[in-house]
């Protein structure tokens, strides 16, 4: 490799690194105006729009219901299918509540919920906010005085944390039962006998961590896709990109940082 | 606008740049309380850029706009809120709320920054859009009206409040003549009625004439003439007289482009083609 394309080389990952750095510092920034209008708005006037949160509540997280119950059955279903032999191998079968809730509480429960919300309400704020920057409607709110994000982010971001919460909870109890279910009826093992295995298992550690991680990963995924809506240049082509890319990135970041997460987790509780 | 009035909105010394290109070369201009003026342009001179500007959507690069003796540039955003309280905007495009029914959008910054109760926000929207025609349209979607009936429930949003100062992005472009007609009408009484001042961005001569007590003729960047319609009917500057007049031919150019024709079509520089 020659010095001048080596230098070239150099010059990219430098562009690169600092796009990156950029756009985190961009999410940053969002997350400490938003906090900063949250708490504004849970001490003084003008209040955090309560109708207009349990609205998003409905639209992000109430319709994503019937799906996130039904892939996390599925999911809860495979994982039967794919432990029982192992097992068995062992002697173990009694045991599969055991791993079954232990992989989904902690870790599948809130992994599959928000990448499963993130197609469903990430892809829907970045088009939704997006396309209220093309038609004027973002400048509009500014210009009388209504800022965007208290009155447009911070309704979406208390909706969605609490939603994924609560989408969680729904998933961890869809991926146990559909694990329960192939427990059932193809392996032959008592349904009672199954919750009372993984009732036992589960330990407050397991349910907090995921319960927590979904709360992340809520956040994660509105505050990814608000930014990318809010930063929407260039028309309806603009806005294409911005909900593909609220979705790969908040994906990206959702897995980082559960990684992240459960090792904190591992070490320190 | 006579010397004694102190201006309600005045524009000083202000450029601006988009990459090293200059949009505003040293725009100066002085609002008179109650007075109606009209920018006047071709597309591209940067009409719409000086009112963004005008407006606090933009910093200028030098030069300071004062609405109410305030700088609008080197204000707090809480000084610019409560200033943006007091002026409406009628964007080009409406731009209302597309996830709210008509009557929300017009209810909206009452709502926000009034503590008035439900039903008098309620016969506030009616009688608002009563001026612009529009009472029976409240519990439409933006989505389900047509464009000019979505600019009309955009001036009877900027106008839910009362504001001293009326900001308008070419308010009657794509408008049929009798909506054109009904938005000019709606200006001039806001003016005669109420005394509301009025700065109106627009390249529709016609409604320029019959609106403005003043009319500011921005080309690139620049103001070419300044004056009462009267000097408009019949201009000495040839760019004003092909402006006013639409003429294709005259010395602002169809063409903009920089680059030599000849030698683009056929990707070779201009010196290699002699």
């Amino acid at each position: 490799m020659s010095a001048t394309s080596f230098v070239r080389l150099l010059e990219r990952v430098g562009a690169q690194g600092e796009g990156l750095l950029a756009y985190l510092g961009g999410l940053g920034y969002l997350t400490l105006d938003t906090l900063k209008h949250t708490v504004a708005g849970l001490v003084a006037r003008p209040r955090i729009k309560t109708d207009e949160t349990f609205f998003q509540m409905v639209r992000l997280g109430v319709r994503a219901v019937p799906i996130i119950a039904l892939v996390q059955v599925f999911v809860g279903m495979t994982l039967s299918f794919t432990l029982a032999p192992v097992l068995s191998d062992y002697g173990q079968l009694d045991q599969l509540a055991t791993v079954i809730s232990k992989a989904v509480f902690p870790q599948l429960g809130p992994l599959i919920a928000s990448v499963v919300l993130t197609g469903f309400a990430g892809a829907a704020i970045a088009a939704e906010l997006g396309t209220m920057v093309v038609g004027e409607e973002i400048a509009a709110l500014r210009t009388s005085a209504i800022h965007p994000i208290r009155f447009l982010v911070v309704p979406r971001v208390i909706a969605c944390i609490l939603m994924t919460v609560a989408l969680t909870v729904l998933a961890n109890v869809a991926g146990t039962a559909g694990g329960g279910l192939i427990a059932y009826l193809v392996l032959d093992i008592d349904p009672w006998q199954y919750y009372h295995t993984a009732m036992e298992a589960l330990i407050v550690k397991d349910v907090a961590t995921g319960l927590i991680k979904g709360g992340i990963f809520g956040f994660i995924i509105v505050v990814v896709s608000c930014y990318e809506g809010l930063s929407v240049t260039g028309g309806a082509g603009g806005v294409g990109r911005a909900t593909t890319a609220s979705v790969v990135r908040s994906i990206f970041l959702i897995i980082a940082a559960n990684c992240v997460f459960t090792a904190l987790f591992y070490f320190v509780w | 606008m006579s010397d004694t009035v102190e201006p309600i909105l005045e524009v000083r010394g202000v450029q601006k740049f988009f990459d090293g290109r200059q949009v505003l070369k040293d725009i100066t201009l002085a609002v008179a309380p109650g007075e109606t003026v009209v920018i006047l342009g071709p597309s591209g001179c940067g009409k719409s850029t000086l009112l963004r500007v005008i407006i606090g959507e933009y910093a200028p690069d030098t030069g300071h706009v004062y609405m109410w003796g305030e700088d609008v540039c080197c204000a707090s955003p809480e000084r610019l809120d409560t200033l943006r309280q007091r002026f409406g905007i009628l964007f080009q495009s409406g731009a209302l709320y597309s996830s709210m029914t008509v009557g929300e959008n017009v209810a909206l910054p009452l709502r926000e920054h009034t503590d008035l109760d439900a039903q008098i926000i309620e016969m506030v929207v009616k009688m608002k859009l009563e001026l612009v025609g529009l009472r029976d349209f409240e519990n439409l979607m933006p989505s389900q009206i047509s464009g000019g009936m979505r600019k009309r429930v955009g001036l009877a949003r900027a106008i839910a409040r009362d504001p001293q100062i009326l900001f308008y992005d070419e308010p009657t472009a794509g408008l049929d003549p009798i909506a054109t007609s009904v938005i000019d009408q709606l200006v001039i009484d806001l003016r005669t009625k109420l005394g509301v001042t009025s700065l109106v961005v627009t390249h529709d001569m016609k409604s320029a004439l019959r609106i403005g007590d003043r009319i500011a003729m921005l080309y690139n960047g620049e103001f070419i003439a300044i004056g009462a319609p009267d000097d408009f009917r019949n201009p000495t500057d040839d760019r004003v007289r092909q402006f006013v007049e639409g003429l294709a031919d005259g010395p602002i150019p169809l063409r903009v482009s920089k680059t030599d024709y000849l030698s683009d079509l056929l990707g070779i520089r201009k010196e290699d083609l002699a």
